[in-house]
């Protein structure tokens, strides 16, 4: 009965965020035409001049020579059909350029989420629990710290010190392109080679979990259930895993939730700075590039992959919490 | 009966013969910052097997304090047993370990909490919180430990056990709720139940439920009984023995019937006379209804939250939740007809859920009605605008519940009172004036005004609540429950002065409560609701004497107490259990 349920409100969270993704396609589309020049101008431009006619002629075979709104219309159509368009820059499809791209970027995602989310869980709850001892205070000001140093700082000291000084971790790059590594140790080169841009970007979130877990565990460890679980004789090792744990994690899938698109805009900057070949980097290259086409692809992609991330985190947060009922469409 | 001085000066009454716990000399000292030093001082107590012990305070007396020490369930450092024993079967659990402490905890002493819903950890299934007691406590199997859970369920007389077992706190009613926490508490067959205020969040029939089921599993198994509470009904619905704290120290402590009939320490007799009495009210001055023109008609009054089902209806009856949730509406007021005459009193009682709350933010513009008329001095306010609702303002305004909630921290009382004033076109001197006056005339100082309303105590933010309803001089007043967040000797107060304001003002007072006490102090015409619908309605005296319908008799069997308040509490009574 349940599962049929949760079964028919995916499917409707689904067909809901088809709308949601048009929209977004829309907004970018227009408020990309605000940037001033075009792929032509640039492409002109980086040749060293070239003469007006043609850069008409260059706008006529891109298609930037029709009014906007008959662009938008042609564009929509063809995204219907999953037809993103062709990046004139790279000379090649816009959707498998993108799909080249996706998944260094989905790894550098999933282990960030990974740390943060988990490590972050994890330290929370043993600040929490030796609250106002030496570890609550360690953890608390760590998080602190980590909580306000800006990102692309800490990657740069991480590469300054791991890479440069002590030469632990490889400087830039997903992986050795002149080693040629393949089954398992290209595995663990590309480990090997995500370690620092994994902690620069988890940093920030890994402190943020941290305090919002710690915070949230005081406060359901004062919750009445857990005097009463207390009052039935259950040792606080019990009552913390058992009953205030499960509580105390709600607050924190939400927050995650939330942030998947967060992470998106952080990780342009990481991979940039370590050279990363992931989504954030492309959409950087394209943007001066006036690259549209692969520029909108990137939007759409990243839009629908915040509205997939967060009906998993409904779904999640519907098997952790059995007060929410799947079915009402309200 | 006066040779056994009760009021502690002496050494406490002899106890029972067959003691379970034994509190001796307890103190537990509160932080530093606190205002006082001691939440509890010196307080000595006993129950014995089978018997009920009844702890009367209001809050900050310190009697949840004392209650949650005997468990060691206080968040120490800040709160800590600094001397004294606590005597269970002998052994002093002041001075136990805390390895010591889980086994008693549950297994020998089990405690019922005062709120089921926020006792119960949400996310755990009902069976399973249970069984966990089990789990700790014996090495039993699944099987049996499931057995046993079940064969609980039964004794408290849940219906349905097999499926309250699997199910969610969130899926089970109040009363339902308390009952699993009963059965929580009784599934060791423990020496002793702390019961702290266990009925005070639920519904009086509900209330009456629970106190009986108490009281006939108690008997049956021989269980001593601690209950926390601070209605004197329920002492003398339950009571063996009664104890009553003030400020942390015992002042009287003995036998239900004499503490009940003859208290020696003011501070009892006080709490006692402010009881309301269940005895209705005569009104010399009450005008007459046969000149009084109606103030407000309520005509087919209709109001509807949610919507209909949109799954199938079978689905509905298979899953009640689903029926019973957002999806389902719930026909909060159902067709109401009323009449309030000019100068009357008029009490709307009824349960959680019986629309009586609705039913008034409807009638003062809160909730849009779906249908029906409601005239206030021959105007119509149903399908109002907002800006047509403005005028109206000044004819009908409302006391709220909850006086801690209902004043806005940042602004200052006598902005809070002239504001509604300064909307209806007053100058803003002017207001403030007569916001010093209102303070005056509720019982404050006019310098009050200048004040934040965190400054006052419960009490007094419900004066200033009532002098905030007044300021833009109200033909109708409705009074939402406007004394249940008080202690009850503050409810008194609060109770007199709205009907002497009543009187001198010459309001119209549309009371609403769940408490026919209440409804029999200050109003002399009672309406009945339940499930939206006006069940009966008449004269005060005329229903308390004669319900005409089942569930206004039932109301009335409910209220805890009853016996002993009908007999009329100032007569000299010799024994009442």
């Amino acid at each position: 009965m349940r599962g049929m349920r949760l079964v028919r409100f995916i499917l409707t969270r689904l067909l809901q965020a088809v709308p949601v993704v048009l929209g977004v396609v829309v907004l970018n589309f227009l408020l990309l035409q605000l940037a001033p020049g075009d792929a032509a101008t640039v492409l002109a431009g980086e040749a060293g001049g070239a003469p007006a006619e043609y850069i008409e002629q260059l706008r006529a075979r891109f298609g930037l020579d029709k009014p906007v709104l008959v662009q938008l219309g042609l564009y929509l159509k063809n995204i219907l059909f999953l037809d993103l368009g062709f990046s004139f820059r790279n000379n090649s499809p816009v959707l498998g350029l993108i799909l080249d791209r996706l998944w260094p970027t989905l790894l550098l995602m999933g282990a960030t989420l990974v740390i943060s989310v988990g490590g972050g869980v994890l330290l929370g709850v043993v600040a929490a629990i030796g609250v106002r001892t030496w570890r609550d205070h360690l953890i608390s000001v760590a998080a602190v710290i980590a909580y306000a140093t800006p990102l692309f700082w800490v990657g740069l000291m991480l590469i300054l010190v791991f890479s440069i000084r002590l030469d632990w971790f490889p400087t830039s790059g997903m992986e050795d392109v002149v080693a040629f590594h393949e089954g398992w140790a290209r595995v663990v080169d590309i480990a090997h080679h995500l370690v620092l841009p994994t902690i620069t970007l988890s940093l920030f979130y890994l402190a943020l979990y941290t305090r919002l877990m710690r915070a949230t565990v005081l406060e359901q460890r004062g919750a009445e259930y857990a005097t009463t679980a207390r009052a039935k004789g259950l040792t606080e090792r019990a009552i913390t895993m058992r009953h205030v744990l499960r509580n105390a994690l709600l607050p924190v899938v939400t927050m995650a939730g939330v942030q998947v698109g967060a992470l998106l805009g952080g990780s342009v900057v990481v991979e940039t700075v370590f050279a990363w070949p992931g989504l954030g980097q492309l959409a950087f290259q394209s943007l001066f590039a006036r690259d549209f086409n692969l520029l909108l692809g990137i939007f759409f992609l990243s839009a629908c992959l915040v509205v997939i991330v967060n009906i998993v985190v409904d779904v999640i947060y519907v098997l952790l919490d059995p007060r929410i009922r799947v079915g009402s469409s309200t | 009966m006066t040779e056994l001085p009760r009021a502690m000066t002496g050494p406490a009454p002899a106890g029972p013969a067959d003691p379970v716990l034994q509190i001796r000399d307890l103190s537990v000292a509160l932080p530093a910052w606190a205002d006082r030093r001691l939440a509890v001082n010196a307080v000595s107590l006993t129950v014995g097997r089978g018997e009920t012990l009844c702890v009367v305070g209001e809050s900050g007396s310190g009697k949840s304090v004392m209650a949650r020490s005997i468990l060691r369930l206080l968040p120490e450092p800040h709160l800590r047993i600094v001397n004294g024993q606590v005597l269970l079967d002998g052994e002093d659990l002041a001075l136990a370990d805390d390895r010591r402490m889980r086994q008693i905890r549950g297994g020998r002493i089990a405690m019922v909490f005062q709120e089921p819903m926020v006792s119960l950890n949400p996310l755990m299934t009902i069976g399973r919180q249970i069984e966990e007691i089990l789990e700790v406590h014996t090495d039993w199997g699944k099987a049996e430990r499931r057995r046993r859970v079940v064969a609980t369920f039964e004794d408290v007389r849940l219906p349905n056990p097999d499926f309250i077992v699997g199910a969610y706190p969130h899926e089970l009613s109040g009363g339902q709720r308390q009952r699993v926490m009963i059965a929580m508490s009784l599934v060791l067959e423990p020496r002793l139940i702390i019961a702290d205020e266990p009925t005070t969040a639920l519904d009086v029939t509900t209330e009456a439920q629970v106190l009986t089921l108490l009281k006939e599993l108690q008997q049956r198994h021989g269980t001593a009984l601690l209950f926390i509470t601070h209605n004197f009904g329920v002492v003398a619905e339950i009571a063996d023995r009664v104890a009553v704290m003030r400020s942390g120290e015992l002042v009287e402590y003995g036998a239900v019937g004499d503490v009940l009939t003859n208290p020696q320490h003011p501070y009892t007799r006080a709490l006692i006379d402010a009881v309301p009495s269940l005895v209705p009210r005569r009104h010399p001055d009450a005008p007459a209804g046969s000149t009084a023109e109606p103030i407000l008609t309520v005509r087919g009054l209709e109001k509807t939250y949610g919507r209909p089902s949109a799954g199938p209806a079978w689905l509905a009856r298979l899953v009640p939740a689903i029926g019973k949730g957002g999806r389902g509406a719930v026909k909060a007021v159902d067709h109401v007809d009323l009449d309030i005459m000019r100068g009357s009193a008029v009490a709307l009682v009824g349960e959680s859920g019986s629309g009586k709350s609705t039913l008034a933010r409807c009638l003062i513009g809160l909730e849009a009605a779906d249908a029906g008329s409601a005239l206030i001095a021959g105007d119509q306010i149903v399908g109002l605008s907002r800006s047509g609702w403005r005028p109206l303002r000044s004819r009908i305004q409302m006391v709220f519940q909850d006086p801690f909630a209902s004043l806005n921290p940042r602004t200052r009382v006598g902005d809070i009172i002239a504001r509604g004033a300064v909307l209806q076109g007053e100058t803003p001197a002017a207001a403030m004036a007569q916001a010093h006056d209102l303070l005056k005339l509720v019982g404050l100082e006019a310098k009050a005004a200048e004040r934040f309303p965190h400054e006052f105590s419960g009490g007094q933010r419900q004066r200033i609540g009532i002098a905030r309803a007044l300021a833009v001089k109200p033909d109708i007043l409705i009074a939402d429950e406007p004394v249940s967040a008080l202690d009850v000797s503050v409810q008194k107060q609060v109770l007199d002065l709205l009907d002497d304001l009543r009187r001198r003002l010459g309001l119209t007072m549309l009371f609403i409560t769940h408490d026919l006490r209440v409804a029999a102090h200050v109003c002399e015409q009672i309406v009945v609701l339940k499930g939206g619908r006006i069940v009966e309605q008449g004269s005060t005296a005329a229903i308390f004497a004669d319900p005409q319908h089942e569930y206004t008799r039932m109301l009335l069997a409910s209220v805890p107490g009853r016996d002993w308040q009908s007999r009329g509490r100032n007569d000299p009574v010799d024994r009442v259990t």
